[in-house]
């Protein structure tokens, strides 16, 4: 086996400088402050991290911030996948305008969405008290922390479809048509499985923002422990306390089932990209 | 056939691939109302309730000491945190794309990284490494330079969840022009420096405006990781998220929605410019979309 080089030689100037300041300011933000969290962690001790991840409310709050996470990124995989569809294929007055607001949560800080979902949904507000007439309570209840999670995670879907959709070639679905296929099977059995890697990379996406979503949440939550309490704010309130340890054990536990899940993903969409031929 | 024999068939039948007009109608109507309900509801929510008792209690709202200070604050911490991402962003990208090195996916992979971490963990990372209680906090803390409860670490936690921004637009926009353009002035004698200013930034700028505006609207926001490095401090270490939580946590509604306000404003400012980059220089931030 010859060795590979570890830079190929080239003319191309700079190499000393770019790759110092990237590196650098790689260690100094990203990979030194982690490894501090795994260094706690390994300090504390697995049984010990272990230990705080079963207690009754840490266990709750990681079920819940996770749970909640993946149905909110589901909801946004099918609204995601039909908002892209309508943005590219039909022409309608406003449609420009529409587009450029599905990047509104991506702009908009996570504290004021906070705060403006809390104002649109409590039983006093706009939403909220259409939703008391009928005897549905969203604020301060998990309705409501899922709908702050929609509204994080709502662009990632659509703006990863919308380039596929773009590129997909008419021909196929007139050849579908072509052969008999009805619009709604065309659609079913020969768009949504194009579709399906670019879905997934988005719902990725926004599970992973969703998973340690804070701002957005804290405010429309309530708090209440057991109930309606995310993972992150229970690191907010064990870092209040000066309780290191502990905080260190629950973010370690997020880091992990958050890298677990998004490794499963992975695999699917591996899967998605086999059945559709192209590796 | 004549035009108009051509337009009454295009009514008439309808393309085989198409949807039928009522489904059309109905997906629209989905669209729209899910957008009205999600997106827009709560934009002018921020707006009705920071006008609630008129336009001279807003306005005198942000005119206070801390008010202004938490304004005064976030711009300084954007007018930091930007051109340090911008600059590191080339830099990433640059050694990204115009070499050739072993584990450059795993570099990408470890740029991309802060993407998937909780703000509020990278919060909590940067306390454990430059708090008071640390090592390397515990040293910095006796020299007179904390990092924690203080700016330094304000900056430090809105690098970490803005890092990918800029790299990320920039990467692929520079995969797609190659290195032949950088070759040849470099063939024909341009300094290293003089090939960056005049061939590779003229290429890149509306990418990396493009990447610098997410950056901007993301740093002037974030609240999660800023909450856990800040303390909290009013008039100090409070930026504009902050201390609208603090307001809204003292029911002082009107205060932090007009604060509310004022940031959404500015949201919209790079949301509007961002729109218009995207359709005056579609073809070169296409790219950014084929990766």
């Amino acid at each position: 086996m010859t060795h590979r080089p570890l830079v190929h030689k080239t003319a191309m100037p700079g190499l000393g400088l770019s790759a110092g300041i990237t590196i650098a300011m790689l260690s100094i933000v990203v990979l030194l402050p982690i490894g501090a969290l795994l260094l706690k962690g390994a300090n504390f001790g697995l049984s010990n991290i272990l230990e705080v991840v079963t207690r009754e409310r840490v266990a709750a709050s990681l079920y819940l911030s996770f749970k909640l996470a993946l149905l909110a990124a589901l909801f946004n995989l099918i609204f995601g996948v039909l908002l892209a569809w309508v943005l590219v294929r039909y022409r309608f007055p406003g449609k420009r305008f529409l587009d450029a607001a599905v990047d509104l949560p991506f702009a908009l800080p996570t504290a004021v969405a906070g705060i403006a979902l809390t104002a649109l949904y409590a039983p006093n507000g706009a939403f909220g008290s259409v939703a008391q007439e009928i005897g549905w309570k969203i604020a301060y209840t998990q309705m409501g922390i899922f709908i702050a999670l929609v509204f994080v995670g709502l662009p990632f879907v659509t703006r990863t479809v919308q380039p596929v959709i773009e590129e997909i070639d008419r021909e196929v679905e007139e050849a579908s048509a072509t052969l008999g296929a009805s619009r709604l099977y065309t659609l079913r059995h020969v768009i949504l499985p194009m579709l399906m890697p670019a879905a997934l990379t988005g719902f990725a996406l926004a599970l992973a923002r969703a998973v340690g979503e804070y701002g957005s949440v804290i405010f429309i939550a309530g708090n209440i422990p057991l109930r309606t309490e995310i993972a992150p704010l229970l690191i907010v309130i064990q870092l209040e306390e000066f309780n290191y340890d502990a905080a260190a054990a629950i973010g370690i536990a997020m880091l992990v089932i958050s890298f677990v899940m998004l490794l499963a993903i992975n695999l699917i969409q591996i899967v998605s990209r086999r059945r559709m031929g192209h590796v | 056939m004549s035009d108009a024999t051509l337009h009454t068939r295009r009514h008439a039948f309808r393309a085989a691939t198409e949807e039928a007009p009522l489904l059309r109608i109905t997906l629209i109507g989905i669209a729209v109302a899910g957008l009205a309900i999600l997106v827009f509801a709560p934009l002018a929510v921020v707006f009705a309730e920071a006008l609630r008792e008129g336009w001279l209690a807003a306005v005198e709202s942000l005119g206070n000491q801390d008010a202004r200070s938490a304004i005064w604050l976030t711009l300084l911490i954007t007018a930091i945190a930007v051109p340090a991402n911008a600059a590191f962003g080339i830099a990433a990208a640059w050694f990204i794309t115009k070499f050739d090195f072993r584990g450059k996916a795993f570099l990408i992979t470890l740029i991309d990284l802060p993407f998937s971490v909780s703000p509020v963990v990278a919060g909590l990372c940067i306390v454990l490494l430059f708090g008071a209680n640390s090592a390397i906090g515990g040293w910095l803390v006796a020299n007179g330079w904390p990092i924690v409860f203080a700016i330094p670490g304000i900056v430090l936690a809105t690098i970490f969840v803005t890092f990918p921004f800029v790299a990320r637009e920039l990467i692929p926009v520079m995969i797609e022009q190659g290195r032949a353009e950088e070759e040849a002035a470099l063939t024909l004698g341009a300094s290293g420096w003089r090939t960056f200013w005049t061939v590779t930034l003229p290429n890149i700028r509306w990418a990396l405006l493009y990447g610098t505006l997410l950056c901007t609207a993301r740093a002037m926001g974030e609240f999660g990781a800023v909450a856990v490095v800040s303390g909290k401090i009013r008039g100090q270490t409070a930026t504009m998220p902050i201390t609208i939580e603090m307001l809204y946590n003292e029911y002082l509604s009107v205060a932090a929605f007009s604060m509310a306000a004022l940031l959404t404003a500015l949201a919209l400012v790079t949301l509007l410019l961002k729109t218009l980059l995207e359709l005056r220089h579609a073809d070169q931030l296409a790219a950014i979309r084929r990766h």
